[in-house]
């Protein structure tokens, strides 16, 4: 009989393991580093506006209320993702939603990008320098952040918003900020 | 169009692998023959398909179709034809999808080439091989689609990684792939076996080929992947222990383990339900190293935190294939004890004792790469295990093993007179001890590690010809009838031979390379001169070249022994126009003595940052890598295995069932 047991020692460990790996899952290594910013106030920025355009964007445009600010750039394939539903969103008027467009090759690759796929953006700010994408903390595109009335910064998303998403996390969060 | 038509292949595949995986099984336990059939032309039609899919997708690579996004991600119009190919399996979605080719195509294989096997035992293991495929092309197809097609289409591209546009690493992962997915072979012959509740000299037979197989691919990959690291990574290193490779790692050691313990139930009908279980977590491993790497759990990966959905995924098919089967092999295990008593001194024993180190190493790097994980589950912060650990919990596991391995072949089956065999190697003992003092002659007071090493080696080396000799009865018999009998030996013989002693070659590599590395990295001007280890380099020029798809600094060096020109090394620094990370390419003189090694670097004021390296005794890691899978390469020609599985062993082991 005992022998039996013997055999179920490598099911036993095994499902030890996948517990471990199950709780493993629910942490994501990269992010310390990112939550950091969470909760903090913006940091002071003033950027230059899109080649052929006056205004460019300032910590002052941000704050006042409750706003997206999106990094993205004319090189990022899946900015395109999030789009289409980033047009809806100007389209209906949900929510200001700040551009900060970074790591352009040329000045006028965003230009053409914003004219090919149509521009949601309340306003937009290039990042020249890369000092902005610093400060905030930023490992890619897209990446978006939900700033509140104050100017802090109470979420970030990185990759694509996908309908679920914003269905299961951002909205709730926005319409919970905005009752503030 | 064609891309549809891959996607849609792949859809087919996966109702065909359903099929496959369900009714044989189903067939086989009320014995009906007829339906038991359907998995060999099932495999057959499974693998077709996977196979248009992949074209497709290769299509796709080769005609940069930017409307498919998994191309806009990952390859770009500027690319070398090679790479836009090797692009194909160089990312996520494609490489799940060369996954589950790879693993169609030995269940094909074993269709094919299985003609003699038991039909009961071939449509089980069949079965089973598909219900893996079923796993992950549901996979592919839910979470990780190579086929999604983007509205937007770019016009050029976004590849990222430059990294990945290098010869060794294009192809290193086929290989690795072809060896992980080689033990899915064994790991459906043990399920079947265990569903059958019958595992004998015939099945052993029937495994070990495979095993084999997939243990040459695997070498083969592990062997790329290191010397890609070597070329590619500029620091001269040639194994970091980090989780990627370790993942490979592991399931090498199992499968090492499960090539000599099939050999015990081959030959002795012993060890059955070990090797049930090493072929089970030769294959495990090989699926939790796919989670390691594929999921984010071990390193930070941007695309995870976007798609945890494939971890959990993943998580899912392991607890189903992994769990399932050590809960089979819990209920049905027991019942499949018994076969050839042998006592601990003898070949069973010595193997026995081989399965016990390979198979505690295998524990100690599984502890050492998932401790991170253990302990940042725990919430006790995040940490990193690296090298130190390995070495030193590596070396002490594995010197046993390799001072084994010189005797193991001596003995005899059942039982050895260890006395007899110990004192019959004087010449072993002699070339060991000769070895040690003249490495400490030679190299002086430079830490134990070089002397035990190549003393480990030399033994290791000396052994394995001392064991051949005796076969050939060198000595004892004329000269002529030793060779004869040295032609005569049987190629499982050679194989054993060529990959022992490839073993001992590389361990005198990994001394070299490990013990008496020369590293220096300074600001160097032109016409400045440096001594490295004997060799004197001078910095000649740094120029601009202009490659197919990058800008280079190109950085020159002279190499003098003496008075005596040695070479000319040429480093490069890329940098590709689709930007990313610059790359390094080393500048390497390969010798038989060791490597020169030179990378320029940055500009530092008015000279360069350069980093020079004697590598010592690399070429001999590679050279005897080579050997082990050339070795395995040699036993897999052997002519027991190319009569499959004759009638003689099935009456070998019926006359064995009723002795006992």
């Amino acid at each position: 009989m005992k022998s039996r047991l013997f055999f179920f020692i490598p099911l036993i460990l095994f499902g030890v393991l996948i517990l471990y790996f199950a709780v493993g899952l629910t942490k994501d290594p990269s992010k310390l580093d990112t939550d950091v910013l969470l909760n903090q106030p913006m940091g002071d920025f003033k950027l230059v506006p899109v080649q052929g355009r006056s205004e460019g964007l300032t910590i002052d445009d941000v704050k006042g209320q409750v706003s997206l600010v999106n990094f993205f750039g004319s090189w990022c394939v899946a900015c395109l993702q999030e789009h289409p539903f980033f047009l809806q969103l100007k389209e209906n008027n949900v929510i200001p939603l700040y551009g900060v467009d970074w790591d352009e090759k040329k000045p006028n690759d965003v230009v053409r990008w914003l004219a090919r796929h149509g521009d949601p953006y309340t306003k937009i700010g290039v990042d020249v320098t890369g000092e902005t994408i610093i400060d905030w903390g930023i490992t890619g595109a897209p990446e978006t952040f939900v700033v509140d009335k104050e100017g802090i910064i109470r979420y970030k998303h990185i990759g694509p918003i996908t309908e679920r998403s914003w269905r299961e996390t951002l909205w709730p969060l926005i319409v919970e900020l905005r009752k503030q | 169009m064609i891309v549809e038509i891959g996607h849609f292949a792949l859809v087919l595949a996966l109702g065909v692998a359903i099929v496959q995986g369900v009714v044989p099984l189903m067939a086989s336990s009320v014995n009906n023959r007829r339906w038991m059939g359907i998995a060999g032309p099932a495999s057959i039609a499974q693998f077709l398909l996977l196979c248009v899919s992949f074209a497709a997708l290769t299509h796709a690579y080769v005609t940069s179709d930017f409307s498919v996004l998994n191309v806009a991600n990952n390859s770009h119009t500027d690319k070398p034809m090679l790479y836009k190919v090797s692009g194909v399996w160089g990312n996520h979605e494609g490489s799940m999808l060369l996954w589950v080719l790879i693993l169609a195509t030995f269940g094909c294989a074993v269709e094919v080439f299985g003609r003699n096997l038991p039909t009961g035992l071939k449509s089980r293991t069949l079965a089973v091989q598909s219900l893996i495929t079923v796993g992950f092309l549901m996979f592919i197809l839910f979470t990780s689609n190579p086929f999604e097609r983007l509205i937007n289409v770019p016009i050029n591209g976004n590849s990222l990684n430059p990294l990945l546009q290098d010869p060794g690493l294009a192809f290193h992962p086929p290989f690795l792939y072809l060896g992980y997915v080689g033990f899915s072979i064994a790991y459906s012959f043990a399920m079947a076996a265990l569903i059958e509740g019958r595992v004998d000299a015939s099945w052993a037979r029937w495994v070990r080929p495979w095993t084999l197989a997939a243990w040459v691919f695997l070498t083969i990959g592990i062997g790329l992947g290191s010397w890609w690291a070597y070329y590619e990574l500029g620091w001269g290193g040639w194994w970091f222990w980090d989780p990627v490779e370790n993942a490979s790692f592991m399931p090498w050691l199992a499968g090492t383990a499960l090539l000599h313990s099939a050999i015990v139930v081959e030959k002795r009908g012993a060890l059955k339900n070990w090797t049930i279980f090493l072929a089970i977590i030769a294959f495990g491993l090989s699926l939790m190293g796919t989670f390691l790497v594929r999921s984010g759990v071990l390193t930070s990966v941007h695309a995870f935190a976007t798609d945890p959905e494939r971890g959990i995924f993943i998580l899912i098919l392991l607890c189903i294939a992994i769990g399932g089967s050590f809960a089979l092999y819990a209920l049905r295990g027991p019942s499949l004890s018994g076969g050839g008593l042998f006592k601990p001194i003898s070949r069973e024993g010595s193997l026995l004792f081989n399965n016990w180190i390979l198979t505690t190493a295998t524990g100690v790097v599984l502890l050492g790469t998932l401790y991170p994980l253990f302990i940042d589950a725990i919430d006790a912060g995040k940490v990193s295990v690296g090298a130190p650990f390995y070495n030193r919990v590596f070396i002490p596991i594995m010197t046993p093993l390799v001072i084994l391995m010189a005797l193991g072949p001596l003995m005899s089956w059942k039982r050895t007179d260890a006395k007899a065999v110990l004192s019959r190697l004087y010449l072993v003992y002699g070339a060991t001890l000769v070895a040690v003092v003249l490495t400490y002659i030679l190299k002086g007071d430079d830490g134990w590690g070089g002397y035990f090493g190549m003393g480990l080696a030399t033994w290791l080396a000396t052994g394995v010809l001392w064991d051949l000799a005796e076969r050939i009865k060198l000595g004892r018999t004329s000269f002529g009838d030793s060779m004869k009998r040295l032609i005569r030996q049987p190629r499982a013989t050679w194989g054993m031979t060529i990959a022992h002693f490839g073993l001992a070659i590389t361990i005198a590599g990994m001394t070299g390379a490990g013990n008496w590395k020369v590293e220096n990295i300074q600001v160097m001007q032109f016409g400045e001169q440096l001594d490295v280890a004997g060799y004197t380099y001078t910095f000649e020029s740094v120029r601009d070249v202009r490659g197919p798809n990058y800008d280079a600094l190109e950085g020159t060096f002279t190499v003098h022994k003496g008075d005596k020109y040695i070479t000319t090394l040429k480093s490069e620094n890329r940098h590709y126009d689709t930007g990313g990370m610059p790359t390094t390419e080393a500048a390497i003189y390969t010798m038989f003595l060791g490597d020169l090694y030179a990378v320029v670097g940055d500009k530092s004021g008015d000279g360069y940052v350069t980093r020079l390296y004697w590598n010592p005794l690399v070429a001999w890691l590679w050279g005897g890598t080579l050997l082990l899978a050339l070795g395995g390469v040699v036993s897999l020609t052997d002519r027991r295995h190319r009569i499959g599985a004759p009638k003689r062993a099935q009456k070998a082991a019926a006359t064995e069932g009723a002795k006992a």
